[in-house]
């Protein structure tokens, strides 16, 4: 996939929490984002989301820029990714299952057949067919976010975007999370991640930038950004997280 | 085993519960030393009869009203244009904050003398839903407010319309959470129909009123009177008790 952004901004209020963020990367698989909270990160997904509005600034996305001038426009960037959130967002109203064929069959136009035979596929592919009629009350935290995956995956995006992903599970089932994940990378799916896991970040994404105070300090293919970065906040950065790291 | 004696037996903690409720009336009673009279009731038994069918006819139609209104009120309140908001707020304060006796006789006698509104059983029926619709818009005001932002962030998304939103992801939720205090709503609503017998609506509590005045036989009527509403209120307040243990089951 390609991204290009320039001069994004956006404020809330008198806080900038994106001032003026600049990255372009050609030809990539996937990207995590990392940094330190408050940064900027989880605001620039939102954006790239279709689910915040810059306030200056432009996106493009395998070369097509996203119109954040109306709803429609933005409803019609938002058909092409689909996105992953750390609170599995899952409606408790719903079975897992029919958290997977709801939007399919009302907001895609897919048909009853198709959308049951997707679900059945990716609930089976992501190993919750004895699973498919609970309701989100009855499934675990890790059970859940693999159910709210396999919903972004039925929707068949062009970019799928996880906002910290496993933030709220406990580390066994943060491995499992990471496990399907990089899988799908394997699939070849594009992904943008935006993460804490930063051992995750250098091993399984291809890419990774790292946004701080509203910027990107640096970006680069995680297999030679963590050695040879010059930036001195992003060294500072992984060495705190490493020095706890066992 | 300490403390066993709490919860063992439970049909004899009931008897005893009922036992000194009892005592306490029959207490009362004694020191009275009043004569009961109930057989002289049972000539005024249509009349009764008629009086408690009409408490039901108001109150249903009160209760579809108020929903009526408590929806519309509910959906004033979050509009986003500001004259229906403060509109709808203006209704909510107002009809929360007076007594229901005063907003029966201020709009019986003042509103409804203006506007020729003559008919006291529509009029009834206006005051009790416009009273209750106050308290339903409020239930489902918290309702709606109970529906996390994140999960209409998800269905905007996923690419849910706000029509679709609402119809697939709000509404089924709300629904089942406002049942609950709903029917407890409607159980009020129930009690609330008796101050209507002040503008003479022919309802339960008037007749019994009426009774009362030839046979001068109060305690027995007051005590019929609140046989009556509990005959309605009770089986309400089970089903309350029901959904909402369903409802906290489901969470």
């Amino acid at each position: 996939m390609q991204i290009k952004i320039e001069g994004l901004t956006k404020k809330f209020g008198t806080m900038a929490a994106l001032d003026n963020l600049n990255l372009e990367l050609e030809d990539i698989s996937s990207l995590a984002v990392i940094g330190p909270s408050g940064g900027g990160k989880t605001t620039l997904l939102r954006i790239l989301a279709g689910l915040e509005i810059p306030d200056a600034g432009t996106v493009i996305m395998n070369g097509k820029a996203i119109d954040f001038s109306s709803e429609q426009s933005l409803m019609a960037h938002r058909r092409r990714i689909a996105m992953v959130f750390q609170a599995y967002n899952l409606f408790p109203h719903l079975t897992a299952f029919d958290n997977i064929t709801l939007p399919l069959i009302k907001t895609r136009g897919v048909s009853h057949e198709e959308a049951k035979s997707r679900a059945e596929t990716l609930l089976r592919q992501l190993g919750l067919a004895e699973h498919m009629n609970h309701s989100p009350t009855q499934l675990s935290g890790g059970q859940k976010q693999r159910v709210a995956i396999a919903r972004a995956l039925s929707l068949q995006p062009e970019i799928l975007l996880f906002d910290e992903p496993t933030s709220a599970l406990d580390p066994e089932i943060t491995a499992e999370i990471l496990d399907v994940i990089n899988a799908l990378r394997n699939e070849g799916r594009n992904i943008i991640l935006v993460t804490h896991e930063i051992g995750f970040a250098r091993h399984a994404c291809s890419h990774v930038a790292f946004v701080s105070e509203g910027q990107v300090a640096t970006h680069g293919e995680s297999e030679t950004l963590y050695t040879d970065s010059d930036s001195d906040e992003f060294r500072r950065f992984i060495s705190r997280i490493i020095g706890w790291k066992v | 085993m300490k403390g066993s004696w709490k919860k063992s037996l439970p049909w004899l903690h009931a008897l005893l519960a009922v036992l000194l409720i009892a005592a306490f009336f029959g207490f009362a009673g004694w020191q009275l030393q009043h004569r009961w009279q109930w057989s002289r009731l049972l000539d005024y038994r249509s009349k009764f009869a008629f009086g408690f069918s009409m408490t039901v006819v108001i109150s249903f139609f009160s209760l579809i009203l108020s929903l009526l209104i408590g929806i519309l009120a509910a959906m004033g309140k979050r509009s986003e244009i500001l004259f229906l908001r403060y509109f709808a707020t203006a209704y909510i304060e107002l009809i929360r904050g007076t007594p229901l006796l005063v907003q029966t006789i201020f709009f019986f006698y003042f509103i409804g003398t203006a506007y020729r509104l003559n008919n006291r059983y529509i009029m009834g029926i206006l005051i009790l839903s416009v009273f209750s619709g106050a308290y339903v818009s409020e239930i489902i005001r918290s309702g709606l407010e109970s529906i996390p932002s994140a999960q209409l962030e998800t269905a905007r998304s996923l690419c849910f319309t706000k029509q679709q939103t609402y119809r697939y992801i709000v509404i089924p939720q709300v629904s089942r959470i406002v049942l609950p205090p709903l029917t407890g709503q409607f159980a009020s609503l129930i009690k609330d129909s008796s101050i209507l017998s002040l503008i003479a609506v022919n309802e339960f509590t008037k007749n019994v009123q009426e009774v009362d005045s030839i046979t001068f036989t109060s305690f027995e009527n007051y005590i019929l009177l609140a046989a009556g509403y509990l005959v309605l209120t009770l089986p309400i307040s089970l089903i309350t008790r029901h959904l909402e243990r369903k409802m906290s089951y489901a969470n």
